[in-house]
C-alpha cells in the first residue's frame, strides 16, 4: 500500500470527528492536526484500528510549553502507519490549571514511559496511567524543568557574574 | 522456553528476596538499576530505575545554536555517535531545505554504516561474554579499533566524534581514510565469518539464547520497539528502507528479519546487518569514485562556516563567519521530525523552531529509552542469568536511555 495522502487522511478524521479535529499545518509533508482531550483517546484508537489507516506504531509522545498562549502546554503524539508508511502528528493543548489528559498507555504499552517522561518534565497528568511517577529526575523534585520559566542554570549562583571578571 | 510455575507478587507461601541489579554492575554494561524480587534464581517481578546519568540535553539544546547541539548528540548512543551526528545534521538540513550533494550523502552513508558495525560488534561481542565466551569479543574488538582509526582520520576523535557539519563535512576524506576503509573491508569479513562460525551453531550459545526472552511482533509493536530487536520478531521496519535519507535509495541492501524475537534471533539479525553494512559501504565507495572529488559540503554559506584562512582575506567569508557565529541567520518557523535508523532503533529528532538561533524545543526519540521499558515486565518468570543476556541483546546504551 502506498502512502496515504494528507487530504485523504484529514478527510477521514473530519468525517469521523467533525470540527473536533482540525489541521494546523503540514510542515515538510507531515500532517499535523489539533484535537482536544475529550476525544483524544477516540482519535488515537480510530487511527490505530481503522483498517485503511492502521497507525499501529506510536513513534513518540512528548510535550511543549508556550508561555504566551492561553493553553500553554501542548501534548504531541507522533504516529506511524507501517503498512502505508504514513506519519501523522497530533497535538492537544492544555491550560496550566487543568493539565489532565487521558492516558494512551491503554492503547499502546509503549506510551507508559513516554508519558512518565512527559509528566516528569512538563507536569502533564495522564489520567488512567498505571504508574505516573517521575522517571529521569529525582523523585523529590518539585518543579517541571522543561517548562520555559525554569532557568537553565541556578539563578542564585554568583560565581559567573560579570563583575568578577571586570566587566 | 521451558515451562515454569507462575508466581504472583502476593503469594503468602513464598518469601522473596530482593536483589538490586545495578546501578553499577559489571554484567549490566552501563548504569542500569533494576530492583528484582527473586524466588531463588527466578525473577518474580522487577522495577527499573533510570535517570542516573540524565544530563538534560533537551533543556541545554534550547539554549544553543544548531551547530553546537551536535556534540550533545554524540553523548546519546556513544557506541555509534556518527549516526546521531548525521541524524541531527539532516534534521537541520530538512528544516532549512538544504540539498546535499550526492558525494556528501555517500560519505555520510559510509560513516553511518561503519558506526553501525562498530555498535553491533560491541553488542554481539558482549552477548558472547555474558554467555561465557570471551574470545569473540576480543577478536572483534580489534576491528572496532580499526573503525575508530577511520573516525580519527576523518574527524580527529574516536568516541564522541562530532563528525560533520550542517551541510556536509568539515573537511574532505583524505587518502589515508579511504585506504583504511578499503583495508577494513578486506580485513573484517573473514573475522566476522569466523565470529559467526564460533557462535551461530555453538551448542552452549544456542542453548543459552534460543527461546530466551522471546517477544512476539504484536508485543514489540505495542511497546514501540524499533531496530534490530523489532526486526528479530519478524517486522521488516527499517527507516533506511522505508523513508530513505542520505540517498539510501541508491543502495542495494536487504533488511534481515528474524522470526521468534528471542535473544538468538537478535544476535543473528545483528550479524546479518553487519554483512549488509559492508555491502553498502562497498557500493558507496564505488559510487564516490564517480563523483567530483573536491565536494564535501553543500553550498550553503549562510550555515556552513567558511575556511578560516578565507575569513581573514575574503569579505563574504568574514560576513558569513560573523553571521553564523553571532546567530544572525534567519531560519524558518517550522516543525520537523526526522528519523534515522540508529544502531538500536529509530532515532528521531523532533525540532520545533521559532526562527531563532536555537531550537524552541528539541525532543530526541531515543530508541534505547523506548526499547528498555519492556525489560522489567518481560523479565517476569525469567532466570536471572537469562535476564542478563536479555539486557545485553537489547543493546540499551545508558547515555541514550537517560539523555
Amino acid at each position: 500500500m502506498g502512502k496515504i495522502a494528507n487530504e485523504t487522511l484529514l478527510q477521514k478524521l473530519t468525517d469521523k470527528f467533525g470540527e473536533q479535529v482540525a489541521q494546523t499545518g503540514a510542515d515538510y509533508g507531515l500532517l499535523t492536526v489539533e484535537t482536544n482531550k475529550e476525544v483524544i483517546t477516540d482519535v488515537l484508537t480510530f487511527l490505530k484500528t481503522d483498517a485503511a489507516l492502521q497507525f499501529i506504531f506510536l513513534t513518540d509522545l512528548t510535550a511543549i510549553h508556550y508561555p504566551d498562549q492561553e493553553k500553554q502546554i501542548g501534548v504531541i503524539y507522533h504516529l506511524h502507519s507501517l503498512t502505508t508508511n504514513t506519519r501523522i502528528r497530533i497535538k492537544v493543548f492544555l491550560t496550566l490549571d487543568d493539565l489532565h489528559i487521558p492516558t494512551a498507555s491503554t492503547i499502546w504499552d509503549g506510551a507508559n514511559w513516554m508519558e512518565r517522561e512527559t509528566y516528569d518534565f512538563f507536569g502533564v497528568i495522564f489520567d488512567g496511567h498505571p504508574d505516573l511517577r517521575r522517571i529521569l529526575n529525582v523523585d523529590d523534585m518539585t518543579v517541571f524543568p522543561m517548562r520555559k520559566e525554569f532557568p537553565l542554570e541556578d539563578p542564585n549562583r554568583i560565581d559567573k557574574k560579570d563583575y568578577f571578571f571586570g566587566r | 522456553m521451558q515451562n515454569h510455575p507462575v508466581y504472583t507478587d502476593n503469594d503468602p507461601q513464598t518469601e522473596y528476596s530482593t536483589l538490586n541489579l545495578g546501578p553499577t554492575h559489571p554484567a549490566t554494561h552501563g548504569v542500569f538499576q533494576n530492583v528484582l524480587q527473586m524466588d531463588g534464581e527466578r525473577i518474580v517481578s522487577g522495577v527499573s530505575t533510570i535517570g542516573y546519568i540524565h544530563r538534560a540535553f533537551e533543556k541545554i539544546a534550547e539554549h544553543r545554536p544548531f551547530y553546537q547541539i551536535t556534540p550533545l548528540t554524540d553523548r546519546l548512543n556513544y557506541c555509534s555517535s556518527p549516526i546521531n551526528n548525521m541524524g541531527w545534521h539532516m534534521t537541520v538540513e530538512k528544516l532549512l531545505n538544504i540539498q546535499t550533494p550526492k558525494r556528501v550523502d555517500y560519505m555520510r552513508v559510509i560513516i553511518m554504516e561503519l558506526a553501525r558495525i562498530a555498535d553491533h560488534i560491541i553488542c554481539n561481542g558482549v552477548l558472547g561474554v555474558d554467555t561465557g565466551a570471551f574470545t569473540g569479543f576480543l577478536y572483534m574488538m580489534e576491528h572496532r579499533e580499526e573503525i575508530y582509526e577511520i573516525y580519527e582520520e576523518i574527524c580527529g576523535s574516536r568516541l564522541t566524534t562530532n563528525i560533520g557539519r550542517i551541510g556536509g563535512f568539515e573537511r574532505n576524506f583524505n587518502k589515508i581514510a579511504f585506504d583504511k576503509i578499503r583495508k577494513f573491508l578486506v580485513r573484517f569479513p573473514p573475522v566476522l565469518r569466523e565470529f559467526e562460525a564460533l557462535f551461530n551453531r555453538n551448542r552452549i550459545f544456542v542453548d543459552r539464547t534460543k527461546g530466551v526472552a522471546a517477544v512476539t511482533a504484536e508485543q514489540a509493536l505495542s511497546y514501540s520497539w524499533s531496530g534490530p530487536i523489532l526486526r528479530a520478531t519478524g517486522v521488516d521496519y527499517d527507516v533506511r528502507a522505508m523513508e530513505p535519507y542520505s540517498s539510501y535509495e541508491d543502495f542495494d541492501f536487504e533488511v534481515p528479519v528474524g522470526e521468534n524475537g528471542d535473544v538468538y534471533n537478535r544476535f543473528l539479525v545483528r550479524n546479518e546487518e553487519m554483512w549488509q553494512s559492508l555491502r553498502i559501504i562497498e557500493q558507496a565507495l564505488n559510487k564516490i569514485e564517480k563523483e567530483p572529488t573536491d565536494i564535501f559540503h553543500a553550498d550553503v554559506p549562510a550555515f556552513y562556516l567558511p575556511p578560516k584562512e578565507e575569513v581573514y582575506n575574503n569579505m563574504e567569508a568574514l560576513i558569513y563567519h560573523f553571521k553564523i557565529v553571532m546567530g544572525e541567520v534567519d531560519t524558518p518557523t517550522a516543525e520537523v521530525y526526522h528519523a534515522v535508523e540508529g544502531a538500536n532503533g529509530e532515532l528521531g529528532f523532533y525540532l520545533v523552531n521559532d526562527g531563532g538561533r536555537s531550537p524552541y524545543r528539541l525532543h530526541f526519540r531515543r530508541p534505547s529509552f523506548i526499547n528498555y521499558q519492556m525489560y522489567a515486565p518481560m523479565s517476569k518468570g525469567m532466570l536471572l542469568s537469562d535476564a542478563i543476556i536479555n539486557m545485553s541483546s537489547l543493546n540499551v546504551i545508558a547515555g541514550e536511555l537517560d539523555a
